[in-house]
């Protein structure tokens, strides 16, 4: 990479957690609510965001570009590592060579879970009101059922890893002791938030978030 | 009856060779008798006396570097049953038959098992791993070192530049350009000396450009791995920490 990569480096660190890492939180903490509440509470969770005063600026700049130059940056980054944990089985080597995989892996998967959701949206094909039974639909199909769950861990990993990185990176823990107690919060953000999306997942599976497909058809073609 | 059991008793290498740096690797396996006590170094050397393979056939050979045969120069360094480290310390008592040696492949390869590893040292020089004293007179004696502080100090300066830790990270291969752990520890080593300190800037600055510190991706493999127990990561943490306050100290003093 030409210029100097010192700056690009810690540009990509701090948008990794803020703001994308804190999006996941926020997007776990939306989906959780049709765990807790059903299709109402999600429909509620979901309208408080996309209410949100200049919504469009926010999303462009606090998500789209983010992801775009993390992603990009990143793939670059991924590819300048060589995988070793062949000849050094240590277990920060295995979260590095994972942390390289799950970044990969996320960025195709927020590509094509954007496709099926956002993009669709823009394109007039999908409302606000239908994200419960797209879900259903999508739940309800084991391959993308499994799909999500790869990619649902592959975030939550990256994310969680990555801050344990990043707390490397900017020098707030320095010793060994440090480092590894961090590493044990981030693994629990990991699982925490691996089994709110998880459960979300689980709830879209839900009869009642097909009934919400299902008033939504006939409002259609009442229209 | 024990001492004819032992003189028949060898030890097999398999070794990989590479004539020229431009030459295609191959490997060649050796059976040397064994000896108590031997390491590495010593097997190279019989080899070296009667350079026969295992199947009998005369060969070259093997070329390695060593100097102090007491792990403190770092020529010596070769890749051994999969581990970076010193052949003078690698007894062979202690490795798994039979013993696998390859050259340190991050660098490139002069022949067989020797290496160049001329980039550690002009690594060295862009951090200016070094005190400036020189002057047109007598500077008088420098500022004190806290004895506390000499301690971790002293720890660092054991570096003997032996490449092992970028052998055995991830993100220094010919794809990126990162300068490795050891630079980056001595950078710590040198900014900590009283009167080196005069010039940390400077050794922070080179480490804010193109393939410095940055390009750290936290596999901690070189802590695992450094000969001398040199705590990298923790160097390595603690430049963040320096070079991030100086991004920052820049940026609101301009
Ligand atoms: S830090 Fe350790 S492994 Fe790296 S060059 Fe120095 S002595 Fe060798
Ligand atoms: S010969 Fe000096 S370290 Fe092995």
């Amino acid at each position: 990479m030409s210029g100097n990569s010192f700056y690009t480096r810690k540009l990509h660190s701090l948008l990794g957690v803020i703001p994308l890492g804190l999006f996941l939180i926020e997007h776990a903490l939306t989906n959780y609510s049709a765990f807790e509440g059903g299709p109402e509470k999600f429909q509620k969770s979901v309208h408080g965001l996309h209410d949100l005063p200049l919504i469009f600026f926010l999303e462009l700049f606090f998500i789209w570009l983010p992801i775009l130059f993390h992603g990009v940056y990143g793939l670059y980054l991924a590819f300048t590592s060589n995988l070793n944990t062949g000849r050094f089985q240590y277990g920060r080597n295995w979260a590095f060579a994972l942390q390289r995989i799950t970044g990969v892996l996320t960025f195709i998967f927020i590509i094509w879970h954007l496709w099926q959701i956002r993009v669709q949206v823009a394109l007039g094909e999908l409302t606000t009101e239908e994200f419960g039974s797209k879900m259903y639909d999508i739940m309800h199909n084991p391959a993308y059922f499994v799909l999500y769950l790869i990619g649902v861990l592959a975030a939550t990993f990256h994310f969680s890893n990555g801050l344990w990185a990043f707390l490397v990176s900017w020098g707030i823990t320095i010793g060994p002791r440090a480092q590894r107690i961090s590493s044990r919060i981030c693994m629990g953000i990991f699982v925490i938030m691996s089994v709110l999306f998880i459960l979300s997942m689980f709830a879209f599976r839900g009869d009642e978030f097909a009934t919400v497909s299902a008033v939504a058809a006939s409002t259609l073609q009442l229209g | 009856m024990a001492e004819t059991a032992t003189a028949k008793r060898t030890v097999k290498f398999i070794i990989t060779r590479q004539d020229n740096p431009e030459a295609a690797p191959y490997t060649e396996e050796f059976e040397v008798p064994y000896r108590p006590n031997m390491n590495v170094i010593s097997a190279l050397m019989e080899i070296q006396r009667n350079p026969v393979k295992a199947d009998g056939t005369k060969t070259t050979p093997v070329v390695w570097e060593s100097n102090c045969l007491e792990e403190v120069c770092g020529a010596c360094s070769m890749v051994i049953n999969g581990k970076p480290r010193q052949a003078c310390s690698a007894l062979i008592d202690k490795l798994e038959q039979p013993v696998r040696i390859a050259p340190m492949k991050t660098f490139p390869v002069v022949r067989d098992l020797v290496i160049n590893r001329e980039r550690m040292f002009q690594a060295l020089k862009r951090v200016k791993a070094w005190i400036p004293i020189d002057g047109t007179y007598d500077l008088g004696p420098g500022p004190r070192m806290a004895e506390t502080k000499r301690q971790w100090a002293y720890e660092l300066s054991k570096c003997m530049t032996c490449g092992v830790c970028l052998e055995a990270c991830p993100n220094v291969n010919d794809r990126s350009s990162f300068i490795g752990p050891a630079a980056i520890s001595q950078v710590r080593l040198f900014n900590a000396h009283p009167t080196g300190e005069m010039n940390a800037h400077e050794r922070l600055e080179a480490l804010m450009t193109d393939g410095g510190i940055e390009g750290c991706g936290n596999s901690q493999n070189c802590v695992r791995s450094c000969p001398k127990g040199i705590p990298l990561t923790t160097s390595i943490a603690a430049i963040n920490k320096d070079t991030t306050k100086h991004m920052f100290k820049k940026w609101f003093t301009m």
